[in-house]
């Protein structure tokens, strides 16, 4: 039954986009954060979350998206997420995540917008 | 259906159809109940967006529980109710109902982003999400338990 939440990522120059497949509950969250740490303390300068293969992020979750972007913050980089469903998106816009951090409909259009470097 | 009263006029004299569900407190439980959620609607034909704001309004439901209710059984007990107005207007209803320590939801304070930051507590945000994501939600809750009352229409 198992929906844990898988993280991949790519570095792209000095942003690093990072692709989820599954759930976004309290694991799915700390999955996230390591990755994104790791690329963060690698010299990333901005984050790309494409979240197209997840349905559902839980506030737990979002709790834990809110300390990347915290950190994202503290670094003056950037953190765009793409391929929200429109059940995340307004959930994001809710909790006030779309106030500090850019949403995007596609990955092509985050990476123009945290210009990044054409692949 | 108002926050924090009993039961909405209409849904008693509804001829609602019924399902129920109990789960334990275990991780991931969850999601388990969604697929009853999901089901639901698609038999009513509601839309997928619409079906997946019920998922999640259920899912903020069962981990608050899970989190804060302490449950005497390690149980949920679910229900889910499809109705129809008397004008026409149908809808699925899931009500939540933990045997727990109750909480006063008047005493929850509104969550921002900007409280968030810098701070340990970043939690707090299940209740709002659920008036957000449906469209009627009733909450009653005191020291023998708490029941969250939501519905969406289709």
């Amino acid at each position: 039954m198992s929906e844990s939440c898988k993280v991949s990522s790519e570095r792209r120059g000095d942003v690093a986009i990072l692709w989820t497949d599954g759930y976004i509950n309290n694991q799915g969250g700390e999955e996230i954060a390591r990755e994104a740490y790791t690329q963060l303390d690698g010299g990333a300068r901005a984050l790309v979350l494409n979240l197209e293969k997840t349905r559902i992020v839980n506030s737990i979750g979002i709790s834990i998206l809110i300390e990347v972007l915290e950190k994202v913050m503290d670094k003056k980089g950037a953190l765009a997420f793409c391929g929200l469903t429109p059940t995340i998106d307004k959930t994001f816009r809710i909790m006030g995540l779309a106030q500090y951090a850019e949403i995007y409909p596609t990955q092509e259009e985050a990476l123009r917008g945290v210009n990044a470097p054409t692949a | 259906m108002s926050q924090g009263g009993s039961a909405p006029p209409g849904l008693a004299a509804s001829a609602a159809r019924e399902v129920s569900m109990t789960i334990p407190v275990a991780p991931e439980m969850e999601i388990v109940a969604t697929t009853q959620a999901a089901a639901l609607g698609e038999y009513i034909g509601m839309a997928r967006d619409k079906i997946d704001e019920v998922k999640l309004a259920l899912v903020e439901a069962c981990i608050n529980a899970f989190e804060h209710a302490h449950c005497r059984d390690e149980q949920l007990h679910l229900k889910f109710r499809l109705g129809r107005e008397p004008k026409g207007a149908e809808w699925l209803e899931v009500e939540v109902l933990d045997n727990g320590k109750g909480f006063d939801s008047a005493q929850v304070e509104e969550p921002t982003i900007e409280k968030s930051f810098h701070s340990h507590r970043k939690r707090g945000w299940g209740l709002q999400i659920i008036k957000s994501l449906m469209d009627e939600v009733a909450i009653t809750s005191d020291s023998g338990g708490t029941r969250i009352l939501m519905r969406k229409y289709k």
